[in-house]
Formats: structure tokens, C-alpha cells, sequence
């Protein structure tokens, strides 16, 4: 390899290890410098692993019977709201401060099995409330393009980890647009599964009707990787999909004949004429791979930002009731301005009265943006669009602005709560920050959509580009 | 709604977030330019209904009595402490 092994992707990183060609305590140590050479620039990590280092000396020993699982001696960075029995787990909360697990959470548990090796806990917005990561009680990540400019969030850690090359690989979770946009804001590859298609156990509740754990990668391949290993119905989460899980072959894709539609509402009147550029590069980009991409019509998104507000707050109100610092973690004067707002907001939208104002007609409209998408598939076999209005903000662009996290994630807010399956990809930049192309496809749609991703990565090289930290 | 939430807050978090929820509620407003009168609601968005599980004792999921009480804030001979909420006599 000629590039330093913290640089490697998920898929050179794995390939690399099996051909012998470097062992994992040396993968692990590359990472693992990185991280303490940038994260006092970037703050994305809230807890380094003391033992990854013992846990790469146990993968060497693995991989050298010749048999060994897939992710085997691969070090990856986990968002704090994943339960890990090994490591303090925070959701960036005071309320959870030094809270220690005692149980994992499946998907952490799916990537030991696999073999992977966690670096560390990510920083995010507390609780996941925001996109920007500055809600962390922890002070904020910083986006490694540009550290007066946000990474994104709420998996801004994951993501800001993954773009400085802090990690292999990263896992983050959704609830609307947290894996996709600070993947778009940090130039790296977020994958968004359909809900239900990954387990939610153990990951610290938001949203649990549009809650969906889900990879933050240096290429769509490395997506697809780690979704074939934490995908899967679970028995301790009701909601997880049974469906069988199609396998991916992007290199059957046959792109005569997939149809693509921009979309055209998605194309916001107060973008900046050079992200729409970039966007409209990219659907070109399909033409030249092949693809019939048309212009479509959705749903204004607009209208699903009242519908995640209330959806979202109420069942945050509901979720965090349980902290009541008895059991575990400590009380309730410990939760940040964002997520007394959110409380207090969900309970109004609860409370009788408004029930049938706020709550009752957001899911009625949730239903008129699930047909909506349904229309749009009988036409086309993938929607794209830009994943966010424009490139990062800069630090302290959501302090008071109780609507910050809607208005960015205004795009990737309808496939959320259609619990649909998308990916945001690099595809350019503006002012030196990364601008994201998303893809969305159908619930279940899956392979679907990283074939697409894999093959326009193939084709382009935005995903090579690398911050200078 | 803070006293019903179970939340402190100051007066002058009163004050802001008076205001910030009517900008909130404004642009959940928006929602009522669409006609629903003919649209159901989803409470479940991929269709699932009624999943249940066997009624059995699952020993992998549970937690021991000593791991459960090692995090609480106070704890009494196996039990957890929690302020009174019954009045007395």
C-alpha cells in the first residue's frame, strides 16, 4: 500500500489484513496516532478504548490460524448513544455522564462478532437533538475541511472521525438526515438503511418510529460492508424487519435500465447556484453511466418539517421521560436548553387538547409523504438530490435556533419519517467544503441504492479527496 | 409544560422558549396548507402490526440484581430509593 494504513479504506483495510500485507497492530497504531495527532483540532472522540490496542494483538493472533471473521482486527469509531458494555456511554449528556452499560447494544455486538476492534466513542448532539454536534455537553466537533465550520450532526463525530482518518469506519444512527448530512458536511460516504432493516436495541432512544442505526464510510463499497453485518432482524426489537436481505452486485447493475429522478422541489430557491451545479454534474454523471434521469416532482419538503417536529419532540417527551436519575445516571436539572425545549415541546403536542392539532395530523401527513414517495417509485427506480441546503455552517450557527436541525435537515426529513433507505455521497465542493449528493430508494431498497452509489464512486473521485489537518 | 415534563427551568428560560416555541409552532403550521381529512395516520411506517414475542423467561436479556442497582443513586438492602410520592396518614 502507498498510502499511510490509517488512510486505507474499509474494504483495502480488510483486504490488506487477509493478504497479510500489514497486521492489525500496525492498522490500530496508524489509527490510533491520527487520532491523538488531530482530535485535539477536531474533538471527535468523547472516550478512547484503552484495550483497542490488546484487542489488535488478539486480532494478529486470529488472523494467523487463517480463520478469522470479516471485520477482524479493524478499528472503527462508535457514536455515543450505542450501548457498549466495555466503554462509558454517554449520548453526550450530563444526565448520563460516566454511565456505564451492562449490556450491548445488538449492532455494537453484530461488529465484536465480526471482529471489529472500537477506537473509541464519538461525539454527537446530546441525545442526538441537532445537526451541528455543538449540543454536546462535551463541547463541539469541529469539521476537519474547515475547523471554524461544523461537521454536521447528529453523528458529527463519526463523521468528522471518518474524514480525518481518525478511524477505518464509523458507525452513527439516523433519526432524519444524523448519518446523512454530517457525512455530507465532512465529505465521507453515510448510509441510510430502511427503518427497521438494523436492529435499534441498545441504542439510546430519540425518535423510535423513524430511529435507524447506520455506517459512516470512506466509500459506498465500505457502506454496503458493514450493512451486511449489522443488518437483520433481532428478536429485541420489535420493529426489525424480518425480510430477507438481497445481496448487493454492482457489478450487475445494469444502468440502461434504471431510471433516476432529480428532484426537481429539492433543488431549494435559496440554494447557491454552484451546489445546484454540482448536483445537476451528478445526474449527469448517471446519463454518462447509462441511466434514463429525469426530473420529478415530490411533496414540497417543507411540509414534512412540521411532521418530524412533532413526531420527533413527542416522542422524545415519551423516550426521556425514564431519566429521572434513580435507577441510573443523574437527574433531571442535568439535560442541556435543547433537549428541555424538545421535552416540553413534545408534551405540548401530546398533551389533551392538541392531540388531534399537532400529532394526530403530522402522522396524517406522514401518510400523504409515504403515497407521495410510493407515486414517485412507480416512475423511477431511485430519487436523487442534494443532501443538504449548502455546505457546513460555521461554529455557532445553531446556538438559539430551535429550528436549526429541521431547516438543514430539510432534505433528507421526507425519507426519514417514509422510513425509505438513502445514501449521501461526496459530489463536489464549495468554498473548500464538501457538497453531498443523496440517493434514495424505496423501503427495502437497499442494494438498490449503493449499487448506484458504488458505481458512481467508481466513476468519479470526489470520495479520495482528503481534508489537510 | 415543564412542571408536566418533570423540568426545572429559570425565568429566563421562560421567556425564550415562550418565544421559540410560537417560531416552532409557526413552521408546524405549515402542515395545515395539506387537506388530510381523507388520509389515515402511520404510527408504524413499515407496516407491522401486532408483533409479539413468546411469553418466556429470555436469562440472556436479564440484568442481576446487584448490576441493576450498581448504577442508582441510592439504593436500600436490594431495593432502589426513590422520593416518597404517597402521602402520609
Amino acid at each position: 500500500m502507498n498510502k499511510p494504513l490509517n488512510q486505507l479504506t474499509l474494504t483495502e483495510a480488510v483486504t490488506g489484513l487477509k493478504n497479510r500485507e500489514f497486521s492489525s497492530q500496525e492498522l490500530t497504531t496508524a489509527c490510533l496516532q491520527q487520532l491523538d495527532r488531530v482530535d485535539k483540532k477536531i474533538h471527535a472522540y468523547l472516550a478512547i478504548n484503552p484495550q483497542a490496542m490488546d484487542a489488535a494483538k488478539l486480532s494478529d493472533k486470529l488472523i494467523a490460524t487463517g480463520k478469522f471473521p470479516l471485520l477482524c482486527g479493524i478499528p472503527m469509531a462508535v457514536k455515543d448513544n450505542f450501548l457498549t458494555k466495555r466503554l462509558t456511554t454517554t449520548a453526550s449528556s450530563n444526565v448520563l455522564k460516566n454511565y456505564q452499560p451492562h449490556y450491548e447494544s445488538t449492532v455494537t455486538g453484530k461488529l465484536l462478532d465480526a471482529g471489529a476492534i472500537f477506537l473509541g466513542k464519538t461525539n454527537m448532539d446530546a441525545w442526538a437533538h441537532g445537526s451541528s454536534t455543538e449540543t454536546s455537553d462535551f463541547g463541539p466537533t469541529r469539521n476537519p475541511w474547515n475547523t471554524d465550520h461544523l461537521p454536521g450532526g447528529s453523528s458529527g463525530g463519526s463523521a468528522a472521525a471518518t474524514a480525518a482518518d481518525a478511524c477505518i469506519a464509523s458507525i452513527g444512527s439516523e433519526t432524519a438526515g444524523s448519518v446523512r448530512q454530517p457525512a455530507a458536511w465532512c465529505g465521507v460516504t453515510g448510509f441510510k438503511p430502511t427503518y427497521g432493516r438494523v436492529s435499534r436495541y441498545g441504542v439510546i432512544a430519540m425518535a423510535s418510529s423513524t430511529d435507524s442505526p447506520g455506517p459512516i464510510t470512506k466509500t459506498a463499497q465500505d457502506a454496503a460492508l458493514i450493512a451486511g453485518v449489522i443488518a437483520g432482524h433481532d428478536p429485541y426489537d420489535a420493529t426489525s424487519s424480518t425480510r430477507k436481505i438481497d445481496e448487493i452486485h454492482p457489478e450487475n447493475t445494469d444502468f440502461s435500465k434504471l431510471r433516476i429522478g432529480l428532484a426537481k422541489e429539492y433543488l431549494l430557491p435559496q440554494m447557491r447556484p454552484e451546489v445546484i451545479q454540482l448536483i445537476r454534474d451528478a445526474a449527469d454523471q448517471f446519463r454518462r453511466l447509462g441511466a434514463d434521469v429525469s426530473e420529478i416532482s415530490l411533496l414540497d419538503p417543507k411540509y414534512s418539517i412540521g411532521v418530524y417536529t412533532i413526531v420527533q419532540r413527542s416522542e422524545v417527551s415519551s423516550n426521556l421521560a425514564r431519566y429521572d436519575g434513580f435507577r441510573y445516571g443523574f437527574d433531571r436539572t442535568n439535560f442541556g436548553t435543547e433537549a428541555k425545549r424538545r421535552i416540553m415541546l413534545g408534551t405540548f403536542a401530546l398533551s389533551s387538547g392538541y392531540y388531534d392539532q399537532y400529532y394526530a395530523k403530522a402522522q396524517k401527513v406522514r401518510t400523504l409523504v409515504i403515497e407521495d414517495f410510493r407515486r414517485a417509485f412507480s416512475q423511477v427506480d431511485l430519487v436523487i438530490g442534494p443532501t443538504s441546503p449548502g455546505p457546513a455552517l460555521k461554529v455557532g450557527a445553531s446556538v438559539d435556533q430551535p429550528m436549526f436541525g429541521e431547516m438543514e435537515d430539510v432534505l433528507v426529513e421526507p425519507s426519514s419519517i417514509a422510513g425509505l433507505t438513502g445514501i449521501s455521497l461526496p459530489c463536489g465542493f464549495v468554498d473548500g467544503l464538501p457538497i453531498g449528493l443523496q440517493i434514495i430508494g424505496p423501503q427495502f431498497g437497499e442494494s438498490k441504492v449503493l449499487s448506484a452509489a458504488i458505481a458512481y464512486q467508481a466513476a468519479t473521485k470526489w470520495h479520495y479527496e482528503k481534508p489537510s489537518l | 409544560m415543564a412542571q408536566l415534563a418533570n423540568l426545572q427551568i429559570t425565568p429566563s428560560e421562560e421567556k425564550k422558549f415562550s418565544q421559540q416555541f410560537a417560531e416552532t409552532l409557526k413552521a408546524v403550521g405549515l402542515m395545515d396548507e395539506l387537506d388530510t381529512a381523507k388520509a389515515s395516520p402511520t404510527f408504524q411506517v413499515t407496516g407491522l402490526t401486532n408483533v409479539t414475542r413468546p411469553d418466556q423467561v429470555d436469562l440472556q436479556r436479564m440484568l442481576s440484581q446487584t448490576a441493576a442497582l450498581s448504577q442508582a443513586a441510592r439504593t436500600h438492602k436490594g431495593f432502589f430509593v426513590v422520593p416518597r410520592t404517597i402521602e402520609d396518614e
